[in-house]
């Protein structure tokens, strides 16, 4: 790699994982507080979306992204979660804090419930499987419609906000906290033994073993705390919308949240928000004004989302195969290296020095352990 | 300490069918911590059977295996590195999405000991042991002369490198049983050389078994060779007896045999 001039003490991010992730995620509160309040309402409504979908794309993306399992059921594990809060608002009403705990700790309980089977399952076979899950819950719902509402669904209140503040920035503010907190949480677990067991999980089972990981138990953990992720996101999703009803969980939900996940780039924290920005303004107010302004049909802007989100997906493959995150990676390591090599020949002499360096050290280290048996 | 008597590993009639083949018939072969031993034979002879049997990867039709002392029934890969055991794999076998200091300290996962919560907060007692074995990490790397590519990525590396990451992930759980499958397997003649002098300097805290097909380095390294073939082990000495002994030159060395010892010479007299 190009050695960069170090940063002085003060520019350089802590070393300490924690301190670094608490770092990001006060930049980013402060910025996202920033945002809201310069917002009208419905946008701070789509703030708070961004922040639910960044927690469940997360989540995913430590499943599929570090981990390597490939799961179609994060929407069904959503619905567990929004209805666990639901109906402890309506039979158990409690504090928030606790409601969206038990929401978070009920679907990590079925995380784990499907994950013990599901673990043993590789590729298409867990992802056949997760689609099984997110397919049979919404009958699950309609079995039980006494207890889950039917069709008609579980209203949830909106919090009451403290004090003169309003209660959709509340309901906001509550909403990106979460996602923060989730992010630092996910980071510190990345940063930390799990997360390069994840890793090792994914790229070779054998080898890991050999290593001491134990494999099976390792991805049961990334398929628990990838459902506990959705969970909390129903709960904030519950919520929001107000009401929870199977229609607020279709199939496409997973699909949104995997393809959103795809394109920000898998198994990174930042990718899950640009997964999040792509999943909430695309269907909504991009494909919406881009249709008004070139005057489609009925039919076509109508159907216009799902055109553009397959178009989207299919481009961001092309150009960034790891994502948006990887895209701006690789585009930020360029910018440096045409920053510190201004000479033309740069690229060239680096990659030359890559390719010389190796053999200088074995022949250098040969010569040491070998004085006469000369060049070969 | 580790000097005791049962021995880092003591395979004892171990056999193991597939299907009605018999990958491995009877085999019997120890290993003290301070031995270097070699198991030699032509391919299919049943080397790696062998090492996937101590491994936990295959389960033995019958025999007995121990391994620091105690017998081992039914346990998993997984197990071994708590057991002290460490095996490098055919070919490479790093991860290729952790980093050459990833790699390493993957090897000494079973020696971590942070719970799930505390990494989760990042607390204290995770990320300290983390950065202890993150500098043992390096200092392992720098020992094997490759700790500039700590944190690049082993498919831009050249395989002499990789080679010795996989080394050194096996090393930093300090075992005290050393599985080589074909260690030297791609690598330049000085590299072969240079591994043949480490593996000797290891010799003194570990037992090492070594699965190889390179002559010059089973030779000047073994202390002990033991020769698979078909699955039984027809013999079974030093060095020197085993490239004396008749049945091992037709069986495996052929006519070959003269070719090596003049190699051996080459490379230890040059």
């Amino acid at each position: 790699m190009i050695k960069l001039p170090p940063l002085p003490a003060w520019a350089r991010l802590p070393r300490q994982p924690l301190l670094r992730h608490l770092l990001f995620a006060v930049v980013g509160g402060v910025f996202f507080y920033l945002l809201t309040q310069s917002l009208s309402d419905f946008n701070d409504f789509e703030i708070g979306e961004l922040a639910v979908y960044a927690i469940a794309i997360a989540g995913l993306s430590l499943l599929t992204g570090v981990n390597g399992q490939i799961s179609l059921g994060q929407g069904a594990f959503v619905a567990v979660g929004a209805y666990t809060l639901a109906e402890l608002q309506v039979h158990q009403p409690m504090n928030l804090v606790l409601e969206l705990l038990a929401a978070t700790a009920m679907t990590a309980v079925v995380g784990l419930v499907i994950a013990v089977p599901a673990t043993r399952l590789h590729g298409p076979y867990l992802a056949g499987m997760t689609l099984l899950f997110a397919l049979a819950l919404p009958f699950l719902s309609d079995k039980y419609s006494n207890f889950f509402g039917g069709d008609q669904g579980l209203t949830v209140p909106p919090p009451s906000a403290p004090g003169s503040i309003d209660p959709q920035k509340w309901l906001t503010w509550i909403q990106l906290f979460c996602a923060l907190v989730v992010m630092v949480l996910l980071a510190n677990l990345l940063s930390s033994r799990f997360g390069r067991s994840f890793r090792a999980v994914r790229d070779d089972e054998v080898a890991a073993s050999l290593a001491g990981v134990h494999v099976a138990r390792t991805k049961v953990i990334a398929f628990v705390v990838s459902s506990a992720c959705a969970g909390l996101a129903g709960g904030l999703l519950a919520l929001s919308s107000g009401v929870v009803n199977t229609g607020e969980f279709p199939l496409s939900l997973s699909i949104f949240i995997l393809a959103g996940m795809v394109l920000g780039g898998s198994g990174t924290i930042f990718g899950a928000w640009w997964g999040a920005v792509v999943v909430v303004y695309l269907p909504s107010q991009w494909s919406q004004s881009l249709a008004s302004t070139f005057h489609f049909n009925h039919l076509l802007s109508a159907n216009f989302a799902v055109i553009a989100f397959g178009a989207i997906l299919v481009v961001v493959m092309l150009v960034a195969p790891s994502g948006i995150q990887g895209g701006f990676r690789w585009l930020g390591q360029h910018l440096v290296t045409l920053s510190t090599r201004p000479e033309p020949t740069g690229n060239i002499s680096v990659a030359l020095q890559h390719t010389t360096e190796p053999d200088q050290t074995g022949d250098s280290s040969a010569a040491e352990q070998l004085p006469s048996s000369g060049g070969r | 300490m580790d000097n005791q008597a049962p021995g880092a590993l003591a395979v004892e009639g171990v056999s193991v069918e597939f299907g009605g083949l018999l990958a491995l018939d009877a085999v019997s072969l120890d290993c003290r911590v301070g031995e270097v031993v070699g198991v030699i034979g032509p391919n299919g002879a049943g080397k790696t059977t062998l090492f996937n049997v101590i491994c936990g990867f295959v389960r033995p039709t019958s025999g007995r295996l121990a391994v620091n002392g105690s017998t081992l029934r039914r346990h998993r890969p997984h197990d071994l590195a708590r057991l002290r055991v460490a095996r490098t794999l055919q070919g490479v076998g790093l991860v290729q999405g952790l980093t050459i200091v990833e790699n390493v300290m993957l090897g000494a996962q079973a020696l971590l000991r942070a719970d799930f919560v505390s990494a989760l907060f990042g607390a204290w007692r995770s990320s300290r042991e983390e950065a202890r074995f993150r500098s043992r990490a390096r200092a392992l790397l720098d020992q094997l002369e490759i700790g500039e590519f700590a944190d690049r990525y082993p498919a831009t590396l050249p395989y002499g490198v990789q080679k010795r990451a996989a080394l050194a992930r096996a090393l930093i759980a300090e075992p005290t049983l050393l599985l080589l499958d074909e260690p030297a397997s791609g690598l330049s003649a000085e590299d072969m050389t240079e591994l043949g002098t480490f593996l000797r300097s290891l010799r003194d805290r570990m037992g090492i078994v070594l699965v190889e097909h390179h002559m010059d380095l089973v030779m000047s390294t073994c202390d002990r060779l033991v020769v698979l073939n078909f699955g039984r082990v027809i013999a079974t000495g030093t060095p020197e007896e085993i490239s004396a002994n008749p049945e091992v030159t037709e069986a495996y060395l052929g006519e070959d045999v003269r070719e090596v010892t003049r190699g051996k010479d080459r490379t230890s007299g040059a």
